[in-house]
């Protein structure tokens, strides 16, 4: 039996179905990220793991023991707030004390305590501080230890990183790796932030209106998407019609509304050769600079395909040029009906 | 350059702010500084008063007679006790509506801001129809079978009508700062392991109490200074320093005494107000940075 797992949950507020029948197993030590757009039920389902809202059906089960109706100060979970929920009128120190204070633990243990984990998350200069006379990012590593110190079973983070800017956010993405990795606690995070997800975690799990769409690792993730949802929120990709072949393998129609199948194909995964040489014509119509990329979108029989190239250093295709597009064909994905609507 | 920074320079501020300016020392400094003087003056109640002679008389009888003495200890136990009891419905009150849904919220501000626009005296006047020695309360007493009770100019009905008008000016500061909390610091602490009413004595309260502060000191001031309660349903007997101060200047004709009364209570008020801001709010102040 997986360390936390969730049975059948569902949330219903009223006639709205927020979470329907949602199943997860999360394993001792996994980082699993839940992630889908604003809306499809993810911090709903987090915050009825963390106890702040009711479950209408179903069962969320720690390490064997039932917790769907404790109360979430007897769930002993650690939880990092979107807006940090830090406590203004406390120092850094005071407030990562808080939870220890609560379980009374001696001072001759809690100084250490709250010592050890400021340091964990490279705060320990900072313990006398408030917390408005911290930056953004400090602020997120004082949650951070603030949850951690209690030791919890299980880490929840809501959205941690949504408050910061870009720069910050990446690092802060390794940063939350890290400390997982030192400290092996099993985490789930919250995000509506695709590249977020793929970066920190073991699986992630799509969600979409309130239902699980997949799970999966990282890369077979984005390399298998299910869905059209799911190919298309997970980083960029072109949906193209086709079908397969007599050898099975599919194939896109040239021929406009031709074709049973919706297959998708990765823009970096899409060669730019000489005119005559490849699968599909077309014409380039924009081109936008990334830095270390060049994306294209080029328009062809079948309409615009969307194309990235590495920044190798040479002179980019000019806007208006003609091009062939070539692809090894198992790069195509056949996707799946979606069978709920966002 | 900013036309601020220019308008600094060249001194027309002072000019802009000049109506603002007169107004206040029309309407405030002169007559302060006018009751300060009168409160010098030598008052004979065969002439009146005498605007060229000065003494330190009435100061010495205002420190010395037990009179004035009973009647500024009881405005100030008064103002402590109605401080205390907005205190202790105006929090709980306005963290309620804090909480409450959007049509309610709304609702229920107005609800509590309306009497604000009826007048004191109407509502000590209705006070003193359900406090009567024949009004409401009684009525219900004796229909009981009991005996009734004097309620009516006892310390009782001041406090009571003092809380129900002071009520609005706690609310308003204590729910401004609500305003301000993160409600899910409620929850952090909540997953930390704190129990309801942990949370709501070492999260929520400490991060109000500046606005406790200042509503205590907006209705202490309001309450030691009231006039038109005290007046009407403390009676003849039961008097506060603000009816006292009426008194002198319209029975007693003695208008310097009324005058030093007056910059008595404004004096002790000042004294109890800054030391308590002293005391308390900068120690908050300190914490919260605000």
């Amino acid at each position: 039996m997986a360390f936390l797992q969730l049975e059948g949950l569902s949330k219903r507020y009223g006639s709205i179905d927020a979470v329907v029948a949602t199943n997860l197993a999360v394993d001792k030590g996994e980082f699993v990220s839940l992630l889908g757009p604003s809306g499809c039920g993810k911090t709903t389902t987090l915050q009825m793991i963390a106890g702040f809202v009711e479950v209408s059906d179903g069962r969320i089960v720690l390490d064997g023991r039932d917790i769907t109706h404790a109360k979430p100060s007897s769930r002993g979970l650690g939880v990092v707030f979107q807006s940090y929920a830090l406590f203004p009128h406390m120092t850094v120190a005071d407030n990562v004390a808080f939870g220890l204070r609560m379980r009374k633990v001696p001072a001759a243990e809690l100084h250490p305590r709250v010592k050890r984990v400021l340091e964990l998350v490279r705060l320990g200069q900072h313990a006398e501080r408030y917390p408005r006379e911290l930056s953004g990012g400090q602020r997120q590593r004082v949650a951070l230890a603030r949850a951690l110190v209690i030791e919890p079973p299980v880490l929840l983070l809501d959205e941690p990183l949504s408050n910061l800017d870009a720069n910050l956010r990446e690092e802060m993405q390794f940063e939350i790796r890290r400390i997982q990795n030192e400290v092996g606690i099993t985490t789930l995070m919250v995000t509506h932030d695709q590249a977020e997800a793929l970066s920190i975690s073991d699986r992630v799990v799509v969600m979409q209106a309130g239902r699980i769409t997949q799970i999966d690792e990282p890369y077979k993730l984005y390399e298998h998407p299910r869905t059209r949802f799911i190919s298309g929120f997970v980083g960029k990709a072109n949906m193209l019609q086709g079908d397969l072949d007599s050898s099975g393998i599919p194939q896109i129609r040239q021929v406009p509304g031709d074709g049973s199948l919706t297959l998708s194909l990765r823009p970096e995964k899409i060669d730019l050769v000489a005119p005559g040489c490849g699968r599909l014509s077309g014409r380039i119509v924009t081109r936008y600079f990334l830095g270390s990329q060049w994306l294209y979108r080029i328009q062809t029989s079948i309409g615009e395909v969307t194309v990235v190239r590495r920044n190798d250093g040479q002179a980019p295709l000019e806007q208006g040029a003609a091009v062939d597009m070539d692809w090894p064909t198992e790069l195509l994905r056949v996707l799946d009906a979606d069978e709920v609507r966002a | 350059m900013s036309l601020l920074s220019e308008m600094r320079q060249g001194g027309r501020g002072y000019w802009l702010s000049a109506p603002a300016l007169a107004l206040y020392i029309g309407l405030l400094v002169l007559p302060l500084g006018l009751t300060l003087v009168l409160s010098f003056n030598v008052f004979d109640y065969q002439v009146g008063v005498k605007s060229d002679s000065y003494t330190l008389a009435n100061y010495m009888a205002v420190v010395t007679d037990s009179y004035f003495y009973e009647i500024f200890l009881r405005t100030f136990w008064i103002s402590a006790l109605v401080t205390l009891l907005c205190v202790l419905i105006g929090v709980p009150e306005a963290y309620i509506l804090s909480r409450m849904g959007t049509p309610w919220r709304s609702i229920f501000l107005i609800l509590i801001l309306t009497p604000l626009l009826i007048s004191v005296v109407v509502r000590a006047f209705g006070w003193s129809l359900l406090l009567g020695a024949d009004g409401l309360i009684n009525q219900v007493i004796q229909f009981m079978g009991g005996r009734p009770v004097k309620l009516l100019y006892t310390p009782f009905a001041v406090v009571i009508a003092l809380v129900h008008v002071m009520l609005p000016f706690m609310i308003i500061p204590v729910w401004t700062s609500l305003q301000k909390l993160d409600p899910t610091a409620e929850q952090a602490a909540l997953s930390l392991g704190a129990s309801q009413t942990k949370v709501m004595r070492l999260i929520v309260l400490p991060q109000v109490m500046p606005g406790v502060l200042s509503g205590s000191l907006i209705v202490f001031g309001l309450a030691a200074s009231s006039f038109a309660i005290p007046g009407l349903l403390g009676g003849r007997r039961l008097k506060m320093v603000a009816t006292v101060i009426y008194d002198q200047y319209l029975s007693e004709l003695n208008w310097p005494m009324g005058a030093t009364l007056a910059v008595a209570l404004l004096l002790v008020n000042l004294l109890v107000m800054l030391s308590w801001n002293r005391m308390i709010e900068g120690r908050y102040k300190k914490t919260l940075g605000e």
